[in-house]
């Protein structure tokens, strides 16, 4: 099985911490995963219109790179990434005549019937490396965390490409396996606003403090995910909604890979607490977890 | 709200564009409400989505266009997943926006927005905004 992995622009910028914990993670596993020698952003959302294939041409381009690759699989990291990426891969696979349309506009590469498999990684890690194995691999437990797992959308809709067919499951399996507790709350498939930050942040703000109320009342300590925007939208409106009492308290936030990387017993240059918020570093320490290495002083 | 409905009024063609785009049958809408209830935005609209698909049904092109609601969608599908007709909602309010970004509209302007805001918003906030929301 050959597997390549897809970043995607933001994983290279605000998101350093989804992939340096992911990468550093998978190499403590021995799990070979190479990124595509040329990639170029995904869209970062699914064309919705019948009549508009031309927005399909760029992920697609991306998986025919993974298929030129000798690639089965092609992992990734982002949420609204997969979406993405998946979604342009079952309209290759299943639609004859987009495919046709969009194969014939692309003269200078193969063409393309849906050949690779888009994963994400949180499914990868159950299919291909399975919980047990996991758990065998686990150095530092992560007992004591209460840990929410905040899907928000692009995991789980739509449901053609859902990563589990209800979800709840494989995320507290994920958490579970790290040896920490999982946390259901109702608001875990609840949409964070996404791009409408740019539009009506006020409606972003007012989701948001629900979504994460409902984590803080169900018990949970912090919260993960896997979507650099839907981290942005819960962190970067904390402050508000706690002046304004929609929250109770401040929620720390990170990424799931993160989490992994700890579990895994590697150092902070693999988890980065340098790239978290005061808050979620805070609550490191708070489970004696180092947030600062030589690497990052210097 | 007075609605004069009569033949003048119901914009066929736009019922048939909309249809065309979206790939759905607006039609096959029964008014349950289902959609704006698993909406995650619908605190904030002026009109929940089950009224903006009673008005396609109406053919009210005009008074759409004038909404601000398919604008503060985020296309998370919520409404698709759970609409018992099967109605696909989410294509349904790109085709209404498309329509107007389609007049070389944008609903918001990239060289307005805050320098600090573009600086630290990931990446993927302003492709998809870009995408959704300009034309």
């Amino acid at each position: 099985m050959k597997v390549s992995y897809y970043p995607g622009c933001t994983l290279k910028t605000k998101a350093k911490h989804l992939e340096d914990s992911a990468l550093a993670s998978m190499a403590a596993l021995g799990v070979q995963i190479r990124e595509l020698p040329r990639w170029n952003c995904c869209g970062a959302v699914h064309s919705l219109a019948d009549d508009d294939l031309i927005h399909h041409v760029a992920p697609v381009r991306d998986l025919i790179r993974a298929m030129d690759e000798g690639s089965d699989h092609l992992v990734t990291l982002c949420s609204m990434c997969y979406n993405t990426l998946a979604r342009a891969n079952l309209i290759m696979r299943d639609d004859e005549v987009k495919r046709k349309t969009i194969n014939d506009f692309m003269t200078e590469e193969h063409d393309y019937h849906g050949e690779v498999q888009v994963n994400h990684l949180i499914a990868f890690l159950r299919d291909t490396i399975g919980w047990d194995n996991l758990r065998a691999k686990v150095k530092v437990p992560l007992g004591g965390m209460k840990i929410a797992s905040y899907y928000g959308c692009t995991l789980v809709r739509p449901k053609n490409v859902a990563i589990e067919p209800v979800a709840g499951q494989i995320m507290n399996e994920f958490v579970e396996t790290l040896g920490a507790t999982p946390v259901d709350f109702s608001a875990n498939t609840v949409c964070c606003g996404s791009y409408q930050v740019l539009a009506h942040p006020e409606s972003v703000a007012d989701v948001v403090g629900r979504i994460l109320q409902s984590a803080s009342d169900a018990g949970a300590e912090a919260l993960i995910l896997s979507c650099p925007l839907c981290e942005y939208n819960l962190l970067k409106n904390q402050d508000k909604l706690l002046r304004s009492g929609q929250i109770g308290r401040r929620m720390p936030v990170f990424y799931f890979s993160q989490l992994l990387a700890m579990a895994l017993g590697l150092g902070p240059e693999s988890y980065r607490p340098d790239l978290s918020d005061a808050a979620s570093v805070e609550f490191l320490k708070s489970k004696n977890f180092s947030v600062e290495s030589a690497a990052m002083r210097g | 709200m007075a609605i004069e409905i009569s033949e003048k009024t119901i914009k066929h063609e736009f019922i048939e564009k909309i249809n065309e785009l979206s790939g759905q049958d607006i039609y096959k809408c029964f008014q349950c409400g289902t959609c704006g209830g698993a909406c995650p935005m619908s605190g904030q609209m002026e009109i929940l989505p089950r009224k903006i698909m009673r008005m396609l049904q109406l053919g009210m092109a005009q008074s759409i266009s004038e909404l601000e609601t398919g604008w503060e969608c985020a296309s998370c599908h919520s409404c698709s997943v759970n609409c018992p007709r099967g109605i696909d909602l989410a294509r349904v309010m790109e085709a209404v926006r498309l329509l107007i970004l389609r007049k070389n509209i944008n609903k918001i302007e990239p060289s307005r927005l805050p320098e600090d805001v573009v600086r630290e918003l990931p990446q993927i906030a302003l492709v998809a905004g870009f995408r959704k929301l300009t034309s």
